[in-house]
């Protein structure tokens, strides 16, 4: 076998023993099911979201991730906010506008009480 | 984590704080559900399917099957979706599934090189070190080193296949059946199924190990 072209010593070890579970937070579920969801319903070929998920994956190693598997739902999560903006299912403004909003229901919301969009009283608007 | 600087701000109480990545999921959620693209209590009930009740034991009772029934294999390696859908097995994706027998003359190894497509209704989520850029760049160069990093060793003649998945084909590998399992019924023959077995990165337990395992 020829490996002149690639230093395999190079790589990082296969973490071979990392069984963590198959969701390792709650987030990492509701972003998987998600993009299953959504294609189900016809928003987009599963041809496509390998795409998009692969794009991330490549974009995240760029910038220096190491991509040891720990990091695939980031990867998953930020292809999805791409896939749905590229359908124009909303657009990135909608998302942070919402993301702002969660995060002052969040910080009115006493710890441990569910946390429900404009608890803190400012209306939220639709995305 | 630090509730300090909310107390700061003129709460008497701790607040909740969602982390940034907590937030986008949110965002997102709560938009397409607006938006009727996705219901909860579906996303619910697909995370429970995932967490519960797919996983590699339905494809080790596939691998079970095939090393039991010569009929079921020869349409298995013919056909691998219908013959997996007739177990009660069936693709979300509408993926096409490619059964791969190994041999003593040949051992196939599965890889997504680019993600990590993976035949989810056979064996599940993927595990960690299958979506690591590690094995997806060493499985298609150097599977020998791939295998030894599992403690795999096969002779020097066993030739080794690398099947690269897409969205569209997800491959089984159907290990060989072990040594002294004459007689043995399906559901025992599933035991020796493991997950890394049907990925081509380990081998069916012996019966042997499957007792060193139990004990």
């Amino acid at each position: 076998m020829n490996h002149a072209d690639v230093d395999l010593s190079a790589l990082p070890e296969i973490p071979v023993r990392d069984n963590s579970p198959i969701f390792r937070e709650p987030w990492e579920a509701r972003a998987f099911a998600m993009a299953v969801k959504l294609n189900e319903a016809g928003v987009f070929e599963w041809r496509e979201w390998v795409e998009s998920l692969g794009a991330e994956i490549r974009n995240a190693q760029a910038k220096g991730d190491p991509d040891l598997g720990q990091t695939y739902y980031l990867h998953w999560l930020a292809a999805l906010e791409r896939i749905v903006t590229e359908k124009r299912i909303t657009a990135t403004e909608g998302l942070l506008a919402r993301k702002d909003a969660w995060d002052r229901a969040a910080k009115a919301t006493p710890h441990g009480e569910p946390i429900e969009l404009g608890r803190d009283g400012s209306p939220v608007a639709p995305a | 984590m630090s509730h300090s600087h909310d107390h700061a701000i003129g709460h008497n109480h701790e607040t909740s704080e969602l982390t940034d990545t907590e937030l986008r999921v949110r965002a997102l959620e709560s938009i397409l559900v607006e938006k009727g693209y996705v219901d909860p209590a579906a996303l619910d009930e697909l995370i429970e399917t995932y967490e519960t009740r797919v996983g590699p034991r339905n494809g080790a009772h596939v691998v079970a099957k095939a090393w039991s029934d010569e009929d079921f294999a020869e349409w298995l390696y013919r056909d691998a979706t219908a013959a997996i859908q007739s177990l009660g097995y069936s693709g979300r994706q509408g993926e096409h599934m490619v059964a791969l027998k190994n041999t003593a003359e040949k051992h196939n190894m599965v890889v997504c090189t680019l993600c990590s497509c993976y035949p989810w209704t056979v064996l599940g989520l993927p595990p960690v070190w299958y979506k690591s850029a590690p094995y997806r760049s060493k499985a298609v160069r150097d599977p020998r080193g791939v295998l030894d990093d599992f403690g795999v060793k096969l002779p020097d003649e066993t030739e080794i296949t690398v099947w690269d998945s897409t969205a569209e084909v997800r491959y089984l590998v159907i290990p060989r059946r072990p040594e002294g399992t004459d007689g043995w019924s399906e559901v025992e023959l599933a035991r020796l199924v493991t997950r890394d077995s049907m990925i081509g990165t380990g081998l069916a337990l012996s019966p042997d190990e499957l007792r060193e395992a139990a004990e």
